[in-house]
Protein backbone atom coordinates (compact mmCIF):
# COMPACT_ATOMS: atom_id res chain seq x y z
CA UNK A 1 0.00 0.00 0.00
CA UNK A 2 1.38 3.74 -1.20
CA UNK A 3 1.93 5.90 1.82
CA UNK A 4 0.77 9.37 2.69
CA UNK A 5 2.56 11.47 5.33
CA UNK A 6 0.33 14.28 6.78
CA UNK A 7 1.92 17.13 8.15
CA UNK A 8 0.02 19.75 10.17
CA UNK A 9 -0.13 21.40 13.41
CA UNK A 10 -3.33 20.96 14.19
CA UNK A 11 -4.55 16.79 14.95
CA UNK A 12 -7.78 17.84 13.78
CA UNK A 13 -6.99 18.70 10.41
CA UNK A 14 -4.48 15.24 10.67
CA UNK A 15 -7.56 13.53 11.36
CA UNK A 16 -9.86 14.74 9.20
CA UNK A 17 -6.95 14.28 6.34
CA UNK A 18 -6.25 10.69 7.27
CA UNK A 19 -10.35 9.45 6.83
CA UNK A 20 -10.03 10.94 3.78
CA UNK A 21 -6.79 9.65 2.45
CA UNK A 22 -7.52 6.37 3.47
CA UNK A 23 -10.38 5.77 1.97
CA UNK A 24 -7.95 6.12 -1.56
CA UNK A 25 -6.39 2.79 -0.10
CA UNK A 26 -3.40 5.05 0.94
CA UNK A 27 -1.51 4.08 4.83
CA UNK A 28 -1.47 7.32 6.92
CA UNK A 29 2.26 8.60 8.78
CA UNK A 30 1.58 11.76 10.63
CA UNK A 31 3.72 14.79 12.12
CA UNK A 32 3.18 17.88 13.19
CA UNK A 33 6.07 19.89 12.29
CA UNK A 34 8.39 20.03 9.42
CA UNK A 35 11.44 18.39 11.50
CA UNK A 36 9.16 15.45 12.53
CA UNK A 37 8.60 14.94 8.75
CA UNK A 38 11.88 15.50 7.37
CA UNK A 39 12.84 12.51 9.83
CA UNK A 40 10.52 10.44 8.68
CA UNK A 41 11.03 11.00 5.40
CA UNK A 42 14.69 9.75 6.10
CA UNK A 43 13.32 6.79 7.50
CA UNK A 44 10.78 5.58 4.91
CA UNK A 45 10.39 7.77 1.92
CA UNK A 46 6.50 8.07 1.49
CA UNK A 47 4.45 8.56 -2.23
CA UNK A 48 2.96 11.83 -1.14
CA UNK A 49 3.08 14.38 1.16
CA UNK A 50 0.24 16.56 2.48
CA UNK A 51 1.89 19.48 3.97
CA UNK A 52 0.53 22.64 5.72
CA UNK A 53 2.92 25.99 5.86
CA UNK A 54 2.62 27.62 9.00
CA UNK A 55 4.13 25.21 11.68
CA UNK A 56 6.16 25.44 14.84
CA UNK A 57 9.85 24.03 14.53
CA UNK A 58 10.12 23.87 10.83
CA UNK A 59 7.63 25.34 8.41
CA UNK A 60 6.15 23.56 5.42
CA UNK A 61 8.50 25.12 2.59
CA UNK A 62 11.80 24.76 4.66
CA UNK A 63 10.50 21.23 4.87
CA UNK A 64 9.74 21.15 1.53
CA UNK A 65 13.38 22.86 0.47
CA UNK A 66 14.64 20.25 2.65
CA UNK A 67 13.02 17.28 1.25
CA UNK A 68 14.13 17.72 -2.40
CA UNK A 69 18.00 17.54 -1.21
CA UNK A 70 17.35 14.25 0.19
CA UNK A 71 18.56 10.97 -1.17
CA UNK A 72 14.96 9.64 -3.11
CA UNK A 73 13.59 13.38 -1.84
CA UNK A 74 12.66 14.44 -5.25
CA UNK A 75 10.21 11.41 -6.00
CA UNK A 76 7.29 11.83 -3.24
CA UNK A 77 4.17 14.70 -4.64
CA UNK A 78 3.98 17.02 -2.28
CA UNK A 79 0.36 18.63 -2.07
CA UNK A 80 0.76 21.87 -0.11
CA UNK A 81 -2.64 22.13 1.65
CA UNK A 82 -2.69 25.95 4.02
CA UNK A 83 -4.71 28.83 4.81
CA UNK A 84 -2.08 30.30 2.61
CA UNK A 85 -4.06 31.39 -0.33
CA UNK A 86 -2.59 34.19 -2.01
CA UNK A 87 -1.40 33.94 -5.29
CA UNK A 88 1.98 35.26 -4.55
CA UNK A 89 2.26 32.61 -1.57
CA UNK A 90 1.21 29.79 -4.48
CA UNK A 91 3.31 30.66 -6.86
CA UNK A 92 6.29 30.74 -4.13
CA UNK A 93 5.49 27.01 -3.38
CA UNK A 94 5.35 25.61 -6.75
CA UNK A 95 8.69 27.18 -7.42
CA UNK A 96 9.98 25.36 -4.41
CA UNK A 97 8.94 22.47 -5.80
CA UNK A 98 5.48 21.51 -4.28
CA UNK A 99 3.42 19.11 -6.92
CA UNK A 100 0.04 21.06 -6.30
CA UNK A 101 -2.25 23.35 -3.80
CA UNK A 102 -4.80 23.19 -1.60
CA UNK A 103 -6.20 26.28 -0.62
CA UNK A 104 -7.94 25.70 3.16
CA UNK A 105 -11.00 25.15 3.75
CA UNK A 106 -10.78 21.60 1.83
CA UNK A 107 -12.94 18.89 1.22
CA UNK A 108 -13.22 14.73 0.34
CA UNK A 109 -14.15 16.18 -3.64
CA UNK A 110 -10.90 18.83 -3.58
CA UNK A 111 -8.46 16.14 -1.67
CA UNK A 112 -9.44 13.76 -4.51
CA UNK A 113 -9.23 16.18 -7.10
CA UNK A 114 -5.80 16.65 -6.31
CA UNK A 115 -4.82 13.26 -6.03
CA UNK A 116 -5.75 12.72 -9.26
CA UNK A 117 -4.61 15.69 -10.82
CA UNK A 118 -1.08 14.35 -9.70
CA UNK A 119 -1.31 10.82 -10.93
CA UNK A 120 -1.64 9.15 -7.42
CA UNK A 121 -5.34 7.85 -7.98
CA UNK B 1 -47.08 17.12 -1.41
CA UNK B 2 -49.54 14.74 -2.33
CA UNK B 3 -49.58 12.38 -5.65
CA UNK B 4 -51.86 14.62 -7.62
CA UNK B 5 -49.16 17.58 -7.17
CA UNK B 6 -45.93 15.14 -8.08
CA UNK B 7 -47.90 14.13 -10.91
CA UNK B 8 -48.40 17.84 -12.00
CA UNK B 9 -45.26 19.09 -11.22
CA UNK B 10 -43.53 16.43 -13.12
CA UNK B 11 -45.29 16.56 -16.00
CA UNK B 12 -45.47 20.77 -16.00
CA UNK B 13 -41.20 19.99 -15.44
CA UNK B 14 -41.34 17.59 -18.37
CA UNK B 15 -43.14 19.75 -20.76
CA UNK B 16 -40.73 22.72 -19.79
CA UNK B 17 -37.77 21.04 -19.97
CA UNK B 18 -37.60 17.40 -21.01
CA UNK B 19 -36.55 16.48 -17.53
CA UNK B 20 -38.32 13.30 -16.29
CA UNK B 21 -38.70 12.42 -13.20
CA UNK B 22 -39.72 9.71 -11.42
CA UNK B 23 -42.05 8.34 -8.25
CA UNK B 24 -38.76 7.47 -6.69
CA UNK B 25 -37.11 11.49 -7.65
CA UNK B 26 -40.09 12.70 -5.01
CA UNK B 27 -37.37 13.88 -2.66
CA UNK B 28 -34.98 15.70 -5.40
CA UNK B 29 -38.61 17.60 -6.32
CA UNK B 30 -39.27 18.62 -2.10
CA UNK B 31 -35.61 19.36 -1.85
CA UNK B 32 -35.10 22.06 -5.02
CA UNK B 33 -38.45 23.60 -4.44
CA UNK B 34 -39.07 24.36 -1.29
CA UNK B 35 -36.64 27.06 -1.43
CA UNK B 36 -38.47 28.03 -4.36
CA UNK B 37 -41.73 27.78 -2.75
CA UNK B 38 -40.45 30.17 0.67
CA UNK B 39 -39.10 32.73 -2.09
CA UNK B 40 -42.38 33.47 -3.59
CA UNK B 41 -44.15 32.97 0.03
CA UNK B 42 -45.85 29.84 -0.66
CA UNK B 43 -46.44 27.50 1.75
CA UNK B 44 -46.19 23.77 0.41
CA UNK B 45 -45.47 22.43 -2.91
CA UNK B 46 -49.48 21.41 -3.16
CA UNK B 47 -49.90 25.39 -3.04
CA UNK B 48 -46.87 26.05 -5.20
CA UNK B 49 -48.88 23.61 -7.82
CA UNK B 50 -51.89 25.50 -7.59
CA UNK B 51 -49.84 28.83 -7.98
CA UNK B 52 -48.56 27.59 -11.47
CA UNK B 53 -51.59 26.91 -12.55
CA UNK B 54 -53.06 30.55 -12.47
CA UNK B 55 -51.98 33.05 -15.31
CA UNK B 56 -49.31 35.57 -14.57
CA UNK B 57 -47.05 32.65 -12.91
CA UNK B 58 -44.00 32.98 -15.52
CA UNK B 59 -41.57 34.58 -12.37
CA UNK B 60 -42.27 31.10 -10.66
CA UNK B 61 -42.25 28.72 -13.62
CA UNK B 62 -38.78 29.95 -14.47
CA UNK B 63 -37.55 29.22 -11.02
CA UNK B 64 -39.15 26.41 -10.39
CA UNK B 65 -37.80 25.02 -14.35
CA UNK B 66 -34.43 26.62 -12.80
CA UNK B 67 -34.44 24.73 -9.97
CA UNK B 68 -34.84 21.57 -11.05
CA UNK B 69 -32.20 21.57 -14.00
CA UNK B 70 -29.21 23.15 -12.52
CA UNK B 71 -26.58 21.08 -11.60
CA UNK B 72 -23.33 21.34 -10.28
CA UNK B 73 -20.18 21.16 -11.94
CA UNK B 74 -16.60 21.82 -12.15
CA UNK B 75 -13.70 22.79 -13.96
CA UNK B 76 -12.13 19.81 -16.22
CA UNK B 77 -15.31 17.42 -14.80
CA UNK B 78 -14.24 13.83 -15.54
CA UNK B 79 -11.15 14.82 -17.39
CA UNK B 80 -11.39 11.73 -20.11
CA UNK B 81 -13.38 14.44 -22.43
CA UNK B 82 -11.01 16.85 -22.13
CA UNK B 83 -8.17 14.37 -22.81
CA UNK B 84 -10.28 13.05 -25.82
CA UNK B 85 -10.48 16.53 -27.01
CA UNK B 86 -7.25 17.46 -26.90
CA UNK B 87 -5.60 13.83 -28.03
CA UNK B 88 -8.41 12.72 -30.47
CA UNK B 89 -10.71 15.54 -31.67
CA UNK B 90 -8.87 18.19 -32.22
CA UNK B 91 -5.57 16.82 -33.78
CA UNK B 92 -8.20 14.79 -36.17
CA UNK B 93 -10.16 18.21 -37.19
CA UNK B 94 -6.77 20.07 -37.36
CA UNK B 95 -5.40 17.88 -39.85
CA UNK B 96 -8.00 17.27 -42.26
CA UNK B 97 -9.07 21.07 -42.24
CA UNK B 98 -5.09 22.15 -41.89
CA UNK B 99 -6.53 25.93 -40.58
CA UNK B 100 -9.92 28.07 -40.57
CA UNK B 101 -12.81 28.02 -37.74
CA UNK B 102 -13.25 25.23 -35.26
CA UNK B 103 -17.01 26.03 -33.79
CA UNK B 104 -17.82 24.44 -30.63
CA UNK B 105 -20.86 24.23 -28.51
CA UNK B 106 -21.40 23.43 -25.05
CA UNK B 107 -25.09 22.52 -24.64
CA UNK B 108 -25.43 22.34 -21.34
CA UNK B 109 -22.84 25.27 -20.28
CA UNK B 110 -24.15 25.61 -16.50
CA UNK B 111 -22.04 28.32 -14.68
CA UNK B 112 -19.37 27.70 -17.30
CA UNK B 113 -16.89 25.46 -16.15
CA UNK B 114 -16.97 23.43 -18.72
CA UNK B 115 -16.94 25.62 -21.58
CA UNK B 116 -13.18 27.78 -20.11
CA UNK B 117 -11.77 24.22 -19.45
CA UNK B 118 -12.70 23.64 -23.43
CA UNK B 119 -11.31 27.03 -23.92
CA UNK B 120 -7.90 27.00 -21.66
CA UNK B 121 -7.21 23.18 -23.65
CA UNK B 122 -7.56 25.48 -26.65
CA UNK B 123 -5.12 28.15 -25.10
CA UNK B 124 -3.09 25.55 -23.75
CA UNK B 125 -1.98 24.29 -28.02
CA UNK B 126 -0.08 27.40 -28.40
CA UNK B 127 1.20 27.53 -31.62
CA UNK B 128 0.01 24.03 -32.70
CA UNK B 129 -3.15 25.82 -33.32
CA UNK B 130 -1.52 28.28 -35.61
CA UNK B 131 -4.18 29.06 -38.59
CA UNK B 132 -7.41 28.18 -36.30
CA UNK B 133 -9.63 30.27 -34.80
CA UNK B 134 -12.03 28.80 -32.19
CA UNK B 135 -15.44 29.60 -31.28
CA UNK B 136 -17.38 28.23 -28.09
CA UNK B 137 -20.69 28.74 -27.33
CA UNK B 138 -22.08 28.27 -24.42
CA UNK B 139 -26.05 27.38 -23.98
CA UNK B 140 -28.18 26.51 -20.80
CA UNK B 141 -32.11 26.25 -19.97
CA UNK B 142 -31.32 28.54 -16.83
CA UNK B 143 -30.62 32.35 -17.20
CA UNK B 144 -29.39 32.12 -13.97
CA UNK B 145 -26.63 30.43 -14.15
CA UNK B 146 -25.93 31.77 -17.40
CA UNK B 147 -25.50 35.26 -15.56
CA UNK B 148 -22.71 33.91 -13.39
CA UNK B 149 -21.22 31.75 -16.32
CA UNK B 150 -20.86 35.56 -17.57
CA UNK B 151 -19.43 36.57 -14.95
CA UNK B 152 -16.95 33.92 -14.60
CA UNK B 153 -16.09 34.46 -10.99
CA UNK B 154 -15.99 31.19 -8.56
CA UNK B 155 -15.20 30.49 -5.11
CA UNK B 156 -11.81 29.27 -3.56
CA UNK B 157 -13.92 25.79 -3.55
CA UNK B 158 -14.95 25.41 -6.96
CA UNK B 159 -11.65 26.78 -8.97
CA UNK B 160 -9.79 24.00 -6.35
CA UNK B 161 -12.58 20.54 -7.62
CA UNK B 162 -10.82 19.35 -10.79
CA UNK B 163 -8.93 22.43 -12.00
CA UNK B 164 -4.55 21.92 -11.32
CA UNK B 165 -3.30 24.84 -9.98
CA UNK B 166 -0.47 25.68 -12.43
CA UNK B 167 -4.23 26.51 -14.79
CA UNK B 168 -5.55 28.61 -12.32
CA UNK B 169 -2.53 30.86 -11.72
CA UNK B 170 -2.20 30.91 -15.87
CA UNK B 171 -5.75 31.69 -16.45
CA UNK B 172 -7.56 33.17 -13.27
CA UNK B 173 -6.96 36.93 -11.52
CA UNK B 174 -7.81 36.67 -7.53
CA UNK B 175 -10.04 39.12 -5.67
CA UNK B 176 -10.32 37.96 -1.95
CA UNK B 177 -11.29 35.09 -1.50
CA UNK B 178 -13.18 34.44 -5.25
CA UNK B 179 -10.94 34.02 -9.08
CA UNK B 180 -12.13 35.33 -12.17
CA UNK B 181 -11.02 33.82 -15.16
CA UNK B 182 -9.06 36.11 -17.04
CA UNK B 183 -10.32 38.48 -20.33
CA UNK B 184 -8.27 36.36 -22.65
CA UNK B 185 -10.46 32.85 -21.68
CA UNK B 186 -13.37 34.63 -21.22
CA UNK B 187 -13.39 36.26 -24.75
CA UNK B 188 -13.39 32.99 -26.05
CA UNK B 189 -16.47 31.86 -24.98
CA UNK B 190 -20.19 33.38 -25.77
CA UNK B 191 -23.42 32.55 -23.81
CA UNK B 192 -26.91 32.34 -24.71
CA UNK B 193 -30.21 30.94 -23.38
CA UNK B 194 -31.48 27.74 -25.07
CA UNK B 195 -33.82 24.88 -24.45
CA UNK B 196 -32.92 21.81 -26.10
CA UNK B 197 -36.34 21.13 -26.56
CA UNK B 198 -36.98 23.44 -29.06
CA UNK B 199 -35.26 24.56 -32.17
CA UNK B 200 -31.81 25.31 -32.07
CA UNK B 201 -31.09 25.38 -35.71
CA UNK B 202 -30.69 28.81 -35.62
CA UNK B 203 -26.97 28.61 -33.55
CA UNK B 204 -25.74 27.49 -37.21
CA UNK B 205 -23.10 24.32 -37.85
CA UNK B 206 -20.64 22.92 -35.13
CA UNK B 207 -17.60 21.03 -35.48
CA UNK B 208 -17.66 19.36 -31.91
CA UNK B 209 -20.51 19.54 -29.04
CA UNK B 210 -20.30 18.63 -26.02
CA UNK B 211 -23.75 17.54 -24.61
CA UNK B 212 -22.44 15.86 -21.23
CA UNK B 213 -25.30 14.68 -18.61
CA UNK B 214 -28.66 15.90 -20.23
CA UNK B 215 -30.27 12.72 -22.53
CA UNK B 216 -29.94 11.42 -18.88
CA UNK B 217 -32.48 13.40 -17.51
CA UNK B 218 -35.02 12.28 -20.82
CA UNK B 219 -36.82 9.74 -21.76
CA UNK B 220 -35.92 7.93 -24.91
CA UNK B 221 -38.42 9.29 -27.29
CA UNK B 222 -37.02 13.09 -26.13
CA UNK B 223 -33.39 11.53 -26.43
CA UNK B 224 -33.69 10.71 -30.18
CA UNK B 225 -35.73 13.45 -30.88
CA UNK B 226 -32.56 15.87 -29.68
CA UNK B 227 -29.91 13.35 -31.67
CA UNK B 228 -31.51 13.83 -34.44
CA UNK B 229 -31.29 17.76 -34.94
CA UNK B 230 -28.04 17.83 -33.13
CA UNK B 231 -26.52 15.52 -35.49
CA UNK B 232 -28.20 18.18 -38.43
CA UNK B 233 -26.25 20.88 -36.76
CA UNK B 234 -22.84 19.08 -36.95
CA UNK B 235 -20.67 18.90 -39.62
CA UNK B 236 -20.25 15.55 -41.31
CA UNK B 237 -16.85 15.03 -39.50
CA UNK B 238 -17.66 16.33 -37.02
CA UNK B 239 -17.71 14.74 -33.05
CA UNK B 240 -20.00 14.76 -30.35
CA UNK B 241 -19.27 14.13 -25.99
CA UNK B 242 -21.34 12.92 -24.21
CA UNK B 243 -21.26 11.81 -20.36
CA UNK B 244 -19.91 8.41 -18.97
CA UNK B 245 -23.06 7.19 -18.13
CA UNK B 246 -24.59 8.01 -21.64
CA UNK B 247 -24.68 6.68 -24.96
CA UNK B 248 -26.18 6.52 -28.45
CA UNK B 249 -26.50 2.98 -29.06
CA UNK B 250 -29.80 2.23 -29.37
CA UNK B 251 -31.28 5.12 -29.74
CA UNK B 252 -29.93 6.88 -32.88
CA UNK B 253 -28.41 5.57 -35.57
CA UNK B 254 -26.90 9.85 -36.11
CA UNK B 255 -23.98 8.96 -34.18
CA UNK B 256 -21.18 6.33 -33.91
CA UNK B 257 -19.20 5.45 -30.52
CA UNK B 258 -15.37 5.70 -31.53
CA UNK B 259 -13.54 2.50 -30.03
CA UNK B 260 -11.78 2.56 -26.88
CA UNK B 261 -12.82 6.23 -26.93
CA UNK B 262 -15.45 6.77 -23.92
CA UNK B 263 -17.82 8.89 -24.20
CA UNK B 264 -17.03 10.59 -27.85
CA UNK B 265 -18.74 10.10 -30.62
CA UNK B 266 -18.63 10.67 -34.13
CA UNK B 267 -21.37 11.70 -37.20
CA UNK B 268 -22.12 8.95 -38.77
CA UNK B 269 -21.59 10.62 -42.02
CA UNK B 270 -17.66 10.17 -41.41
CA UNK B 271 -16.14 7.36 -42.88
CA UNK B 272 -14.68 4.80 -40.17
CA UNK B 273 -11.18 5.56 -39.40
CA UNK B 274 -8.96 2.07 -39.24
CA UNK B 275 -7.09 1.22 -35.53
CA UNK B 276 -3.99 2.60 -37.57
CA UNK B 277 -5.42 5.78 -38.43
CA UNK B 278 -6.69 6.86 -34.96
CA UNK B 279 -2.98 6.18 -33.82
CA UNK B 280 -1.37 8.39 -36.36
CA UNK B 281 -3.74 11.03 -34.64
CA UNK B 282 -1.86 13.42 -32.22
CA UNK B 283 -1.00 17.13 -31.50
CA UNK B 284 2.37 18.03 -32.08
Amino acid sequence: MRTCLVVDDSSVIRKVARRIIEDMEFSIVEAEDGEQALGHCVESMPDVVLLDWNMPVMDGLMFLQELRTLPGGEAPQVIFCTTENDVGQIARAMRAGANEYIMKPFDRDIIESKFSQTGLI
Amino acid sequence: MNSATFAYLSDFIKDRSGLVLSEEKQYLVETRLLPVARKHDITNLDALATALRTPFSGDLATDVIEAMTTNETFFFRDMTPFDNLKETVLPALMKSRTSGRLRIWCAAASSGQEPYSIAIVLKELGAKAAGFTFDIIGTDLSMEVLERAKAATYSQFEVQRGLPVNLLLKYFSQNGDTWQVNQDIRSMVQFRPLNLLRDFSALGVFDIVFCRNVLIYFDRETKTDVLARLAKQMTPDGFLVLGAAETVVGITEAFRPMAGKRGLYQNSLTPAATPREHLKLSVG
